[in-house]
């Protein structure tokens, strides 16, 4: 009898997982967002035992797990390592698609970073392209701060 | 202290887009009693312990774990979860059984994807203080993954499709599959867009559904079945989270976690003799990067080595002759369900999939953004 009603008439109860947070972004990181809000500088990290350069920054070495307590500032320029584009919409995206989002190595760093790719023919997207950030006028010491990377235009 | 242990039987259900008529723990009574008497055991009197897979976003709730005992005869037992793959609660259940701790314990995965919307809970677990505000989801870091690929090896999104034509294909021969199709490369590369190159068919389909295994030790599976599966290898291997900082067009912690677990088993030579490989690819384009992973073909060569023909059903060496992940199986489910399929190859139990005198399968279960983590089982009779 019960399977009879289910199957005609399934019943859901509804929910929504509504949860405000606020993430502490640590140490490093509290000064990478404030380099970008007031100065529109990328800073990375650099490991003082292997010398490697990570952004975004991170308190221990991602290879050697030395703790990092400095941070390096990088030109904000770099090479693209891969995209995509989005032609999908979804409830989390930040941008309306089509857009383009990519892997980013800064020049100077050894780790990449991901962040949008904008002012570009996506036709013309390439791994190994020149990119440059490009930085919003009001900004708010989080990672949207910078509103895309794009491509770095050969002087004439 | 045992040092086999035995998987004695395992249970799906079928898996579905939806499966509305039933609450969670309905999808996990299910399996539980199908196990139960595939095995022939008394849940109440010979189960020890209960592992359980789910993850608490995808149940929508903290503890997702709670109903668990309720329909598994959980209650004054050791129950414990573990969240994210299936195939590591494989894993954790051997642990308990090599502990010496217990003697006989159910394993259990079960997730409803059609209960929310994926993408939130993708993004979710995304680094959330420099990736999360982007939007980012599984998808488009797959794309980025897929593209890094092809840039670096020269594979097309050609072979992907060709695996999205396979497994689908292969479906249609096993029952508890949800999608199964007859496609061409065409349909494939015609078929929506995404998030270039993955396309909706190169897309594992959102779906709901539960898997179960009784494990034992050497002794107790010998005595309740002439076909008791052996685990005879297990490596799992973590690569960093942060896309930025792996080298995305390989897979180094596959790589790894495949070593471990063929080095334990005492395989030399992985493709001339596994019999079976059931790999968890939640994109196409993942099981070319996982054969590679897994020392099936060199790195890089994962295009050439689904042109060659061999991971077919027919093949040398079938790659997911169930349907794989592309036929439709969800998150947490996925990589216990690949355990589940080797182990009925080797029971000999897979109707019109079955490998003939299949001995010796792989199972593999990966989770996280790009595959940042895997577990290898080595499976023999």
């Amino acid at each position: 009898m019960a399977n009879e009603v289910v199957k005609k008439e399934p019943m859901f109860t509804e929910g929504y997982v509504i949860m405000p947070y606020k993430y502490s972004v640590g140490t490093l990181a509290s000064k990478f967002f404030i380099e970008i809000r007031d100065h529109k500088k990328i800073n990375g990290v650099k490991c003082p035992k292997c010398n490697i350069v990570i952004v975004p920054p991170r308190s221990v070495c991602i290879k050697c797990f030395n703790k990092i307590e400095d941070l390096v500032e990088l030109s904000g320029k770099g090479t693209l390592v891969t995209y995509t584009v989005a032609h999908y919409d979804s409830a989390v995206q930040a941008m309306k698609p089509p857009y383009a989002i990519g892997v980013i190595k800064l020049d100077g760093a050894d780790t990449a970073i991901t962040h949008f790719i904008g002012e570009v023919d996506f036709k013309e997207l390439k791994a190994g392209m020149k990119l440059e950030a490009v930085f919003n006028e009001t900004r708010n010491a989080n990672i949207l701060d910078i509103k895309y990377f794009k491509p770095v235009k050969n002087k004439g | 202290m045992p040092d086999r242990v035995g998987i004695v039987a395992a249970a799906m259900t079928k898996f579905e887009a939806a499966k509305p008529w039933q609450h969670l723990a309905e999808l996990v009574l299910e399996v539980t009693d199908k196990v139960v008497e595939a095995a022939g055991i008394s849940l109440q009197k010979d189960v020890e312990s209960i592992v359980s897979c789910s993850q608490d976003h995808w149940d929508g709730r903290t503890i997702s774990s709670m109903p668990i005992p309720d329909v598994t005869c959980g209650h004054l037992k050791d129950e414990s979860k573990v969240a994210d793959d299936g195939a590591y609660a494989v894993l954790y259940g051997a642990m308990h059984i090599l502990s010496g701790d217990h003697k006989l314990v159910l394993v259990v995965s079960h997730c409803a994807e059609s209960h929310t919307d994926g993408t939130i809970i993708e993004n979710w677990s995304i680094d959330h203080i420099f990736t999360r505000m982007l939007g980012l989801d599984y998808t488009l870091a797959a794309a980025m993954q897929a593209r890094r690929y092809m840039d670096k090896y020269g594979i097309t999104p050609e072979q992907f499709a060709k695996v999205v034509v396979k497994n689908k294909g292969n479906a249609k021969k096993n029952p508890y599959a949800q999608d199964s199709a007859t496609l061409s490369v065409i349909d494939v590369l015609k078929s929506q867009m995404l998030a270039d190159p993955i396309t909706v068919m190169d897309r594992k389909p959102v779906s709901d559904g539960a898997c179960a295994m009784i494990l034992a030790t050497e002794e107790i599976a010998k005595k309740l079945t002439d076909k008791p599966v052996w685990i005879k290898g297990a490596g799992n291997c973590y690569d960093p989270h942060f896309l930025g900082d792996r080298e995305l067009a390989d897979c180094d912690a596959l790589e790894t976690a495949s070593k471990k677990a063929y080095k334990m088993a005492g395989i030399k030579n992985p493709v001339k003799e596994i019999d079976v490989v059931e790999l968890s690819e939640y994109y196409s384009y993942q099981e070319l990067l996982w054969t590679e992973g897994l020392g099936l073909c060199k790195r890089g060569e994962g295009g050439k080595f689904i042109d060659s023909g061999k991971t077919q059903l027919n093949g040398d060496i079938p790659v997911n002759p169930s349907g794989g992940l592309l036929s439709g199986i969800p998150i947490t489910v996925a990589g216990m369900s690949r355990v589940a399929e080797a182990v009925w190859q080797l029971q000999g139990r897979s109707g019109e999939r079955q490998i003939p005198g299949a001995k010796l399968a792989v199972a593999h279960g990966c989770g996280g953004i790009c595959g940042q983590m895997h577990c290898v089982l080595v499976l023999g009779n």
